[in-house]
């Protein structure tokens, strides 16, 4: 029996006990490894085995690029061993740093830089707001960067002349090189690569039998054949069947060879989004009375397009990358204009190749993962409760 | 220096239909103002733009000249770099009036695909670059070794035709790339890197410890490289000529960029010929009489180009050689002017 004595031993809880913090092993960075890393002798040893292969690739590429780097000097002289030591010298920045300049803008004359760099902060200020979904004004920011933008840059870089009066210094694209030919070629093949490939798209699953066929052929006959090739003939061949004296600019031959390209591609994601898209969709726009421009511009494309985001990003990561093919028709982008530099003598060194390729693959994938990144972001926001 | 033939062939067949008479290529030159020439990619020493984005080198040199003797102003030149591929059509669809890219002068090329060579401005041919610690001398004592070079490349073909012609066994270890040839020889995966000696010496500078290495002496091939221009034009195709074949003479009579202008009151007649104190031969080519002042001193003479681009003073570091003038033990020479 429980005496009154007793009972005042016991008490009832009026409030939850203080919260002890879970185990060490379950929580904080060591319960994360134990969880991820080492939660089984089979983990744990391809958990080493992946350290060890990482630390095989990363120590002596930090070794190159940064520990034994050379980040400054005047000329080859600043990147060599010293005759007979044996030493090794890292990365070369300083070549790097002497032909940034022409990295970026290739061979564009010093004083009209100003043109490039107008160019270039315009693109930044007005692909920014748009590509964040809060900022306001879209449709004026989306106007001013697809219809002013293009235009204005397109004086800025190739000059302007009113009536015999030099506005601007007219600059052949000729010399035009390194980043600049690289985000031009990429930027205008991207934004008229879409429209162009969701026009196709819906030409190929369009009723009417000559569009229909036209888009067929066209989309056919431009994923039959290499990148390589429909710029050698663009380029090569071409000129051989224009009469004599006329020639076409070089870098436009080459901005419709890509643009056309990648609309091929991209026309064939689209219509795998198309696809997609429940028949009833379709009905049920038909059924509220909806004409066809107006059933694709409200109901299907939107659907359409947000489910193939990642294809379409693809694409777009392919075209930035295929943009260094220009090489073999003797336009210089980034990838050639660095190359192009390793021949100089002043500079050319046992590490003056790896540098480049090196600052290269570092601005290719800043670029790329940058867009990749972009496009994960985009897929969550517009994802609106058909996943899983 | 090498390329496919099947795109040249190509080429030739559409280029023949192509290439119509207009009007005088040095009238068109003159009507725009500037020469459009047709260079390499890059290539040390002969056509090579610097960090400041200037064209400099040997063949570029020659570009100068011609516009030197045309408007007498070296600058007025615009560059097109140009692969080996393209380089022909280039020339024939007439988007460049002149190609001074290190082209050898061939059968093939100068009648076939309906070009014209000026000149040769740079007598090349494949070389042997080795290892000083393997203590050779010469070619002929080459025999066993290992032969680092280039696939698919006459240079390849040339190598087996020397060491089977002198009887000495060999090992091709071919790669894709130069530059891959380079950093096997590098590595010491080969004795012996050839390719044609002009590129040796551009090479070597890739390599870890570039004094550790020579060019033998020998030469294997013949690679006499010069401007181009269209076949069918003479008048354009006398004044690339001449332009060269003055900066030869301007060196064998001594003329120099520093000394032009004291060299015009000279008694020599020869020199008052080429500097158009004396006669009219400018006028024959259809420029002015003092063409040959304006081009030495926009370029200065043969050696002076020479010298400044490849010569021993520069990284390249390439000695006269065969390029040295008929007088001095070389196979430069030019016509006379009279």
């Amino acid at each position: 029996m429980i005496t009154m004595a007793q009972s005042s031993v016991f008490q009832i809880r009026t409030e939850d006990a203080p919260k002890l913090p879970a185990p060490v092993s379950t929580s904080g960075a060591v319960g994360w490894m134990r969880q991820n890393l080492f939660s089984s002798i089979g983990n744990t040893v391809l958990t080493l085995i992946g350290l060890y292969l990482a630390w095989l690739l990363l120590a002596p590429l930090v070794q190159f690029a940064l520990i034994d780097a050379v980040w400054t000097g005047e000329d080859r002289q600043a990147c060599l061993a010293p005759e007979g030591s044996g030493e090794h010298v890292g990365a070369c920045w300083a070549f790097v740093r002497a032909y940034f300049p022409q990295f970026i803008y290739g061979r564009y004359p010093a004083e009209e830089v100003w043109r490039v760099n107008i160019v270039y902060a315009l693109f930044a200020l007005l692909l920014i707001p748009l590509a964040i979904p809060k900022v306001p004004f879209k449709r004026l920011n989306a106007a001013l960067f697809l219809v002013v933008f293009p235009i204005v840059a397109y004086f800025l870089l190739t000059g302007l002349v009113v009536g015999g009066e030099v506005v601007l210094p007219i600059v052949e694209t000729r010399i035009w090189g390194g980043l600049l030919v690289t985000l031009v070629i990429a930027v205008t093949g991207i934004t008229a690569s879409l429209p162009l490939g969701i026009l196709l798209a819906l030409g190929r699953r369009s009723q009417l039998p000559i569009v229909k066929m036209f888009s067929v052929i066209f989309i056919e006959f431009w994923r039959g054949v290499p990148l390589i090739t429909v710029l050698f003939m663009s380029s090569v061949m071409l000129p051989l069947f224009l009469p004599d004296g006329m020639t076409f600019d070089r870098l436009l031959r080459v901005l419709i060879g890509v643009t056309l390209f990648s609309a091929a591609y991209m026309a064939e994601v689209v219509r795998g989004g198309l696809q997609a898209i429940p028949k009833g969709q379709y009905e049920g726009a038909m059924a509220l009375g909806l004409g066809f421009w107006q059933m694709m511009r409200l109901i299907i494309l939107p659907q359409a397009l947000k489910m193939v985001i990642p294809g379409i990003v693809n694409t777009f990561i392919g075209l930035f990358k295929d943009t260094t093919l220009v090489l073999i028709v003797g336009m210089f982008d980034l990838l050639g204009q660095i190359q192009s530099a390793f021949s100089d003598p002043t500079w050319a060194t046992p590490v003056t190749g790896h540098t480049g390729y090196l600052f290269a693959s570092m601005i290719f994938f800043t670029f790329c993962f940058g867009m990749s990144r972009y496009s994960i972001y985009m897929e969550n926001l517009l994802h609106t409760g058909h996943k899983r | 220096m090498k390329a496919n033939l099947v795109p040249l062939l190509l080429g030739a067949a559409m280029g023949v239909a192509a290439t119509s008479a207009s009007a005088g290529t040095l009238d068109d030159v003159k009507a725009k103002g500037f020469i459009q020439c047709g260079v390499s990619q890059g290539l040390p020493g002969f056509s090579n733009p610097d960090a400041q984005g200037n064209w400099t080198g040997l063949d570029v040199d020659v570009c100068r000249a011609v516009a030197a003797a045309v408007f007498g102003d070296a600058s007025k030149v615009k560059y097109s770099p140009l692969n080996a591929k393209e380089r022909f059509t280039a020339l024939q669809s007439g988007e460049i009036d002149m190609l001074s890219r290190n082209t050898t002068w061939t059968a093939s090329r100068d009648s076939s695909l309906g070009l014209n060579f000026a000149g040769v401005t740079y007598y090349d041919g494949q070389g042997f670059m080795v290892r000083k610690s393997l203590g050779v001398a010469g070619a002929l004592e080459l025999s066993g070794a290992s032969v680092c070079t280039q696939t698919g490349t006459t240079t390849e073909l040339n190598v087996a035709d020397y060491f089977r012609s002198n009887n000495m066994p060999y090992e091709i270890v071919a790669f894709e790339k130069a530059d891959e040839v380079v950093k096997a020889y590098d590595a010491g995966r080969c004795d012996v890197f050839t390719t044609d000696a002009s590129g040796l010496y551009a090479e070597r500078l890739k390599l870890t410890n570039p004094g550790d290495h020579i060019v033998l002496p020998e030469i294997i091939s013949k690679e006499p490289l010069g401007p181009v221009v269209r076949h069918g034009d003479d008048q354009w195709f006398d004044v690339v000529k001449w332009s060269l074949f003055a900066m030869v003479n301007a060196e064998e009579l001594g003329i120099t960029q520093a000394n032009v202008e004291e060299m015009k009151g000279s008694d020599n007649p020869e020199i008052k010929r080429l500097l158009g104190v004396d006669g009219a031969f400018g006028e024959g080519l259809g420029l002015s009489n003092d063409w040959v002042v304006n081009i030495v001193k926009g370029v200065g003479n043969y050696g002076e180009a020479f010298d400044r681009n490849v010569g021993p003073d520069t990284p390249l570091g390439i000695a006269r050689g065969l390029n040295a003038l008929w007088s001095k033990g070389g196979i430069q020479y030019a016509p006379p002017v009279r």
